[in-house]
């Protein structure tokens, strides 16, 4: 075959033959090659790497909205009151101590000898300036939510301050101790939300080295961090947080090991990666409520809906015991009240529950006049499979429920342009540990109400803007206790949240949903 | 030749317009902006704000030709979702997309040039049966999906490649294969078919007749004949490349222009978005303009024409 003459069509030549495959191996040649090890991450390095799948749109903590920004916030910043996560205790962090003046006013005792990690000390300036620049509409805080409440801070000295609200508000300390973070005073004002971005500085246990918008944030321990704080000083050396939208390519990092900590992972994703060698899962309580909205609004496409009967037979058609064990998983819990069971004034003591109970279900529809049930669509945006379940179950009894699954923001418009019927609904209410942060979202005639009860609205009004917490909680009782007694919506469960780590490390999940990079070490 | 230029030119800013209206009516059909800025944790103060403070209040047109004016005086806009620049933002994305671009482009010549020759020369074989079967492989498989299984082979089961990111050149080697492999086909089939008629042709026989060695024949007759129309093709592929990366780059967490785009429609960061239409479409139609000018230039038969 020496001779290499070519033929059409015909039998091969040797190097013809030899030639294309020699290219092909020399590519796959290249791609074993090329290859030094990739970069594994874990305690070698003392370098604790995460993947998340949304980038905050900033990292200063007014201006996102997003989980990961919360997670990134309490790890850098502090704020002037701290909850314990497992008590719910009150703590002084970058505050010494604080009293209720009135109604409307707090005074705090400051903390000396606190740095920023820029080296600015903080004092009653910190406070003062940050809490008035977010509070101030024209700047454009996107978490309104979190400062509106805020009317003004003043400086007495130099560390004290006197906080006043707008109104009574009695979710203040809330609010101060999770999510108001406080600036350095000097620095923002010469930078401004953007150079905090660019430059994030506060006086957390961990401090930013490196932010790569989009892409990555890489924190480090904060060597100097003050040694009272009731968050505990950092063990973790180094934390690096990427951004990886794919939830599978995620997973494929903590496999491989390029990735130490991933969180939100599907329940039955989360079981296979724990059951690997070098990988556990973490299951923890969240503060997420799951629950179904019913329109009773005039013009709602199922004006079926309008009729008690049919509302209590739609609860009393969903299995929620059998769902939460064998669907919703372990960590979640039942609730029969519209709002987190740990929030002040949440409470379900007393309040009517309905069992599951396919038979008085029927019944009750067949007495509200629809013997053979009715075709209804039911919107939802997440936990798909929780939604096809339920529908299952309002088959069973006859309501033909068709599913019909959305954009978050699509959903929301179609709720709030009087379109969905029954929704699939869920609210974490921002870590916030108080019923004001949840169930008057869907129930005080905000634009999420599709019940629209005054009653209800009047007595969520009063919980909300009243200080003495036996008035304030009598008003919230009576308030779920008319939800509950008239159905306005199906209270279901707590999500639970699967975290998915490398067995190196010590994590522990909070029903917050709060990674504290400061409480994790290495094993 | 220079009418015909302008007169593409022209006729292709105005597709690259109609593009750009297209994507603003379609962004905002998908649920109110101002919602999914705020996310899904945020109050109606939250959403009232953003809804005022990025004039999203206004009548739709009244947005569109605001936008328009702005960037027809080089203001690209700011992104809503990042705060900076939409114009250096995107810019700082370009280089990695470019780069994945050019890489997939490589790996899809590598492959298909060889394969496409071997199809020829044994057409209807066997391997030619191979060849196709590869080639319909690379089109049938989804790239997401294609993307998973090279994860799967060299990062989880050889270790040999990180999984995702952007910090060295080997976070490319996979985003490239997997983009490349999609669009290798295509040059396959017009090489095999360049080839299986150029190798019919006299001048081939004669070649043959006069005793050339084959690997002459084939690579320095045969070959550079039949790949002109490739080359028109790699120019055209570059530009779906660039555009078609969106899902590798989300896969890969390579932090470029797809993923960008990608961020922006999650986000509904609108200037950015609009902004990556526009820019992609240009460049799109850009390729395709210098693709028919490099086809005028090595095919004597289309200039006269």
């Amino acid at each position: 075959m020496a001779d290499c003459r070519f033929t059409p069509v015909s039998p091969a030549l040797s190097f013809c033959r030899i030639t294309p495959l020699r290219a092909l191996a020399a590519a796959l040649l290249a791609c074993a090659t090329l290859a030094s090890q990739p970069v594994f991450a874990g305690k070698k390095d003392d370098t604790l790497r995460m993947a998340y799948d949304q980038a905050p749109e900033s990292v200063d903590p007014y201006y996102n909205n997003v989980r990961i920004g919360v997670i990134i916030a309490a790890n850098v910043w502090d704020t002037l009151l701290y909850r314990d996560p497992v008590t719910n205790e009150y703590k002084g962090q970058l505050a010494k101590s604080w009293k209720q003046v009135d109604d409307k006013t707090m005074e705090f005792e400051l903390r000396e000898g606190v740095k920023f990690h820029n080296g600015e000390p903080f004092d009653a300036d910190s406070v003062v300036y940050t809490l008035n620049y977010v509070a101030d509409p024209k700047n454009k805080a996107v978490t309104q939510q979190n400062v509106a409440w805020i009317d003004k801070v003043e400086k007495i000295d130099q560390y004290k301050v006197r906080l006043t609200t707008k109104e009574p508000f009695p979710g203040a300390k809330e609010y101060l101790s999770t999510t108001v973070a406080i600036h350095p005073a000097k620095y923002y004002q010469e930078v401004g939300p953007k150079g905090m971005n660019a430059k994030p500085v506060g006086s957390g246990p961990y401090k930013v080295t490196d932010y790569q918008p989009g892409k990555s944030i890489t924190l480090e321990r904060n060597t100097d961090y003050f040694k009272d704080s009731p968050k505990a000083q950092p063990k973790i050396g180094k934390v690096v947080i990427r951004f990886i939208p794919d939830r599978q390519t995620q997973m494929a990092e903590v496999i491989s090991g390029g990735e130490d900590l991933i969180m939100s992972v599907p329940k039955d994703q989360a079981e296979q990666l724990g059951g690997m060698p070098n990988l556990q899962m973490v299951t923890g309580k969240t503060m997420r409520i799951v629950f179904m909205q019913m329109n009773i609004q005039e013009g709602t496409p199922a004006p079926q809906l309008k009729d008690e009967r049919v509302r209590k037979a739609i609860i009393h058609a969903i299995d929620r015991e059998s769902m939460l064990k064998n669907i919703v998983g372990d960590g979640g819990g039942l609730i029969n009240t519209i709002c987190t069971p740990s929030q002040a004034g949440c409470t379900q003591e007393g309040i009517e529950t309905y069992k599951y109970d396919p038979a008085l279900s029927k019944k009750l529809l067949a007495e509200a006049g629809f013997p053979n049930g009715f075709d209804i669509d039911i919107v939802a945006y997440r936990e798909r499979n929780q939604t096809e379940a339920i529908i299952n179950y309002l088959q069973a009894v006859g309501i033909r429920a068709k599913l019909n699954f959305l954009q978050y923001a699509a959903m929301r418009d179609m709720i709030r342009g009087n379109k969905a019927s029954l929704t699939h609904q869920t609210w974490a209410s921002n870590l916030v540990n108080d019923v004001s942060a949840s169930t008057p979202v869907y129930f005080a005639f905000g634009n999420d109400d599709v019940t629209r009860d005054p009653q209800v609205r009047d007595l969520l009004g009063k919980g909300d803007h009243t200080i003495e917490s036996g008035a304030r909680n009598a008003a919230y009782k009576e308030a779920l206790d008319i939800i509950a007694k008239k159905a306005y919506a199906v209270p279901l469960w707590t999500l639970p949240a699967y975290y998915v780590t490398t067995k190196d490390v010590n994590f522990a999940p909070y029903s917050d949903e709060l990674v504290r990079f400061w409480d994790m070490s290495w094993k | 030749m220079l009418y015909f230029t302008i007169r593409r030119l022209g006729l292709a800013l105005l597709v690259a317009l109609t593009v750009s209206i297209l994507a603003f009516l379609l962004l905002h059909l998908s649920g109110d902006p101002a919602l999914a800025l705020a996310g899904e944790g945020a109050r109606q103060a939250d959403i009232d704000m953003i809804r005022k403070t990025y004039g999203l209040d206004r009548p739709l047109a009244v947005q569109y030709a605001d936008w328009l004016w702005h960037i027809l005086q080089g203001d690209f806009g700011t992104s809503v979702y990042f705060k900076t620049e939409a114009g250096p933002l995107i810019l700082s994305k370009l280089k990695t997309t470019l780069q994945l671009g050019m890489g997939a482009l490589a790996f899809a010549l590598l492959i298909s040039i060889p394969l496409g020759v071997l199809a020829a020369i044994y057409k209807g074989s066997f391997i030619d049966r191979i060849c196709l079967a590869i080639a319909v492989l690379g089109q049938a498989l989804p790239n997401f999906f294609f993307a998973l299984i090279l994860i799967m082979i060299f990062s989880i089961s050889l270790r040999v490649l990180p999984v995702s990111g952007s910090g060295t050149w080997q976070h490319f080697v996979m985003p490239a294969i997997a983009l490349g492999y999609y669009v290798a086909p295509a040059f396959m089939r017009l090489i095999r078919a360049g080839m299986i008629e150029v190798l019919g042709a006299d001048y081939i026989r004669t070649a043959r007749a006069k005793g050339l060695p084959a690997r002459k024949i084939i690579f320095k007759h045969a070959l550079r004949n039949a790949i002109v129309p490739v080359v028109a093709l790699a120019a055209v592929q570059l530009g779906y490349l660039l555009g078609g990366s969106v899902v590798i780059e989300t896969i890969y967490a390579l932090d470029g222009l797809g993923y960008l785009a990608y961020q922006s429609i999650t986000y509904k960061d609108y200037p950015v978005m609009q902004l990556i239409v526009l820019l992609l479409s240009v460049l799109y139609v850009m390729l395709t303009l210098a693709a028919d000018i490099a086809n005028a230039w090595l095919d004597p038969r289309i200039r006269v024409s």
